[in-house]
């Protein structure tokens, strides 16, 4: 029967993810599970891990650190959110770009960004923390309040003008109301990150501030306490999963919202000073961190130079390696991973564009385990026969690819989705076969998200550094790693070099964007 | 080529869209499938291009059954109600489509690709970004693409129903003067009356699933099957009556000079004029008078029923639903 055979193609489709998964994620995560929980065959709750003071401290850090950088996020962003969603200027599109930047940004390279903004002393606290934080999510509240503000029908405000709302009451009566399930979906949204971050802090916070995301590394990675490690991992997974829950509920209150259509005015009398110093002010704290990174990378003593550029030639004692074998190694392992993510999550995002919505819960997981959750769950898993892949250069890659999936698929779904159902009934009618109706239908309208798809998850997999710090070898390191290492050595030399290192892998982020949007879509069939 | 639907059959989620619906469409006829949305007309019309799998019944073209026979090998050719062209590809590259699939030789493709746009009235359109076309155009391509196959039926979901206005008056008598041209069996959905008035030989009432009346223009405007049937093709003179109804055609209310009735609306369309009159007795009557000298509102009139023009009928016991 044929709609046997569909169903079966369908899950045969579903099958290459689901079987990805099982191994390389929810194994991991047994894994840990085991570790914390068996002693010697025997279940054995640590109920002196969960109790333990460090534990508390830990976890109340986590806490804090994610509310305090949201409201903050939030704080900063609803000017900026306001300003691009409400008005049309000149360079509006420019601003909006560039507001995304940061979020494409590797957190290792928005941590020493920050360490060469800050003034010696500032620069690894608390404070530092936050405004990364702030810094990194400024374009998720942007992005997520400033799409709905714009869609948001402007008659509404009109209406209340008329009935006699002052523009405070406007703000108060309406705008919050109205806005409300937008903010919360970005809240969360941004306090998930937060509290799963994990190179900002590892850097930015020395051993003073840790989160259960970097006291897992440090117990599992520096202590060779596994136990512990697993038992905060444990915790973090039930945090995490709360959250999630939490957040996706927020989010489906978002789909009502009502499109208004119109076009957004210019500014006018006392709105043109306001939206340009929003607009003005906000790209200058933007840019402020990353000029700071270049402007440090080219000092040399008391004068300008390339100086740490050419001392990448050189082996170091920081690494095994000279540093530029990072960046070949971050290349090759990035080019493995979206490889990897594109093979799995080709199909994934065509089981899930045809209705499997288990599967898009479940592919959107990693995202949430957060990475170096991930990364310490593939130190455990496979370590023994018959997958024992410590040695193995493939751990990378495919770790990689686990954090880069959630990209491709949420890139490729709409698009997939997108395609008109009636272009391939046209084309069948017209006697093309489905095989041809994936040639010439299909392909070419999918040329573009492929492009983006393939371009996000090989930037991903450039600056993963949560996943790649556990399982990469010594001598094979990726550049957020090798600039983890000479940031953790004195010297001047060293924060030069780390410095050097993100202006590399700034250029190398930079570089996938503009190819995978520019050559690959612009030379392939429209 | 002769098209059959047998005791057709659709369920969708639980959902019955199609009920035990037959039809024959004759070598060379012209079939307009009429209803309300929801009808199901254009599922029938899915099943026929075969991209809908009824859960009960066949269909045959020339009395072969291809009730399995996937779309791509059905030789039908459709028209979508937006035309939904290939956004990637030009206006050659949409009507070349067929042909390009089925395999012919580069210089045969562009023969039947001009031939096509020949037919619609596009002529030397073929390197036009589809994107820029008009809502007329888009629809003429769309037309050209269906036909450049050759199918031996062509099937047509609201091809007017995006157009609106004298662009929809114009391609309609378009499609009436190509169909004459090409000797094609059509099928032809629609929910407008007029259309599938003028472009149906036929037209089969479809009515929440199944199939109401079949009759050609001027049978169904005779003898509607039912009340529901008249009311839909427009009639408003229906009068409930016991378990029968009455039904008087506008046409054979006459209307002169004299004592009996007042005129309550007078609309113009075109040449005729729709007339609402209230008699004596507190009945309401639709008439239309033809030419300038017409009675107009609050007039004093005699009105006239011409027996020839009443007709009894069932009465429909389902929910009106439209």
């Amino acid at each position: 029967m044929d709609r046997h055979r569909r169903t079966l193609s369908r899950t045969a489709t579903a099958a290459v993810p689901i079987a990805f998964l099982a191994l390389f994620f929810a194994w991991p995560l047994v894994a840990i599970l085991r570790r914390s929980l068996v002693v010697d065959g025997r279940l054995d709750v640590p109920w002196g891990v969960v109790t333990s003071d460090l534990t508390r401290e830990v976890l109340w850090f986590t806490l804090w650190q994610a509310t305090v950088s949201t409201a903050l996020t939030l704080a900063a962003g609803l000017p900026l959110a306001w300003a691009l969603s409400r008005f049309r200027f000149r360079g509006r599109s420019v601003v909006e770009a560039f507001v995304l930047v940061p979020f494409v940004l590797p957190t290792v390279v928005v941590a020493t960004a920050f360490i060469a903004l800050l003034p010696d002393g500032v620069e690894r606290s608390v404070w530092a923390i936050l405004l990364a934080h702030v810094f990194f999510n400024v374009a998720v509240v942007v992005r997520v309040v400033g799409a709905f503000w714009a869609g948001l029908d402007r008659r509404l405000w009109d209406a209340a003008a008329t009935l006699g709302a002052s523009g405070a009451q406007r703000r108060l009566r309406l705008t919050l109301p109205l806005l409300a399930p937008a903010l919360a979906s970005a809240a969360s949204i941004v306090f998930l990150f937060c509290f799963t971050s994990f190179g900002v802090i590892v850097i930015l916070g020395g051993p003073r501030y840790a989160t259960l995301e970097t006291e897992i590394y440090n117990q599992a990675a520096r202590l060779f306490d596994l136990r512990t490690a697993a038992v905060l991992g444990l915790i973090q997974l039930a945090a995490v999963a709360a959250t999630v829950l939490v957040s996706g509920r927020l989010e489906r209150r978002l789909g009502g919202a009502r499109r208004g259509g119109q076009e957004a005015p210019r500014p006018a009398g006392r709105e043109r000073i306001v939206v340009g110093a929003v607009v003005l002010c906000s790209v200058a704290l933007l840019a402020l961190p990353l000029l700071a990174l270049v402007v440090r990378s080219l000092s040399v003593g008391d004068g300008y130079g390339f100086d740490h550029f050419t001392a990448l030639a050189h082996e170091t004692p920081a690494l095994f390696v000279a540093p530029w074998h990072a960046v070949l190694n971050s290349l090759l392992f990035a080019t493995a991973a979206a490889a990897i993510a594109l093979a799995v999550g080709i199909p994934a995002a065509v089981a899930v564009a045809g209705g499997r919505r288990g599967l898009d819960v479940l592919l959107m997981l990693p995202l949430g385990a957060s990475a170096a959750m991930l990364g310490f769950g593939f130190l455990l898993a496979f370590a023994d026969p018959p997958l024992d892949l410590r040695s193995s250069p493939w751990i990378v890659p495919l770790a990689q690819s686990l954090v880069a999936l959630p990209f491709v698929v949420r890139a490729l779904v709409p698009a997939l989705r997108a395609v008109d159902i009636r272009l391939r009934e046209a084309a069948a009618v017209l006697g093309a076969t489905p095989g041809q109706i994936r040639r010439e239908i299909e392909l070419p309208l999918l040329a573009r998200p492929l492009a983006v798809a393939g371009g996000l998850a090989f930037a991903v997999a450039l600056g993963e550094f949560g996943a790649t710090v556990f399982v990469v070898r010594a001598d094979w390191p990726t550049v957020p790693v090798a600039i983890f290492r000479f940031l953790g050595r004195p010297g001047e030399d060293n924060v030069g070099a780390a410095m050097a290192l993100c202006v590399v892998l700034m250029g190398l982020v930079a570089a996938v964007a503009l190819v995978s949007e520019r050559v690959l879509v612009r030379g392939g069939p429209r | 080529m002769r098209l059959t639907l047998e005791r057709i059959g659709v369920a969708i989620d639980g959902r019955r869209i199609l009920d035990d619906v037959s039809l024959d469409v004759a070598d060379g006829e012209r079939l307009a499938l009429l209803g309300p949305s929801g009808s199901g007309k254009s599922t029938a019309l899915r099943v026929i291009a075969g991209l809908q799998a009824p859960s009960a019944g066949r269909v045959l073209l020339e009395g072969r059954d291809v009730t399995r026979v996937p779309a791509h090998r059905r030789r039908t050719g459709l028209v979508f109600q937006d035309a939904a062209l290939f956004p990637h590809r030009d206006v050659a590259g949409n009507v070349g489509f067929g042909p390009r699939v089925a395999g012919l030789p580069e210089d045969e493709r562009r023969a039947r690709v001009s031939e096509a746009l020949d037919l619609v009235g596009l002529a030397g359109t073929e390197r036009r970004d589809v994107t820029t076309l008009s809502g007329g155009e888009a629809q003429r391509v769309a037309l050209a693409r269906a036909l450049a196959p050759r199918p031996e039926v062509l099937l047509l979901d609201e091809p007017l129903g995006a157009l609106d206005g004298p662009l929809r008056r114009r391609l309609q008598t378009d499609l009436r003067e190509l169909f004459d041209q090409l000797e094609l069996t059509v099928v032809h959905v629609t929910h407008d009356v007029g259309e599938a008035f003028e472009l149906g030989d036929r037209v089969a009432v479809l009515r929440e699933g199944r199939v109401a009346q079949v009759a050609t223009p001027d049978e169904l405007w005779a003898r509607p099957a039912d009340d529901w049937v008249a009311r839909f093709l427009g009639m408003t003179n229906v009068v409930r009556d016991g378990d029968r109804a009455t039904v008087i055609r506008p046409e054979a209310v006459r209307v002169r000079t004299g004592r009996g009735g007042v005129v309550t609306a007078a609309d113009r369309d075109g040449a005729v004029v729709r007339l609402r009159v209230r008699r004596e007795d507190g009945a309401e009557l639709e008439a239309v008078a033809v030419g300038v000298e017409v009675p107009s509102v609050g007039d004093s009139v005699a009105v006239d029923v011409d027996p020839d023009g009443v007709v009894d009928v069932p009465l429909w016991r389902g929910e009106v639903s439209d």
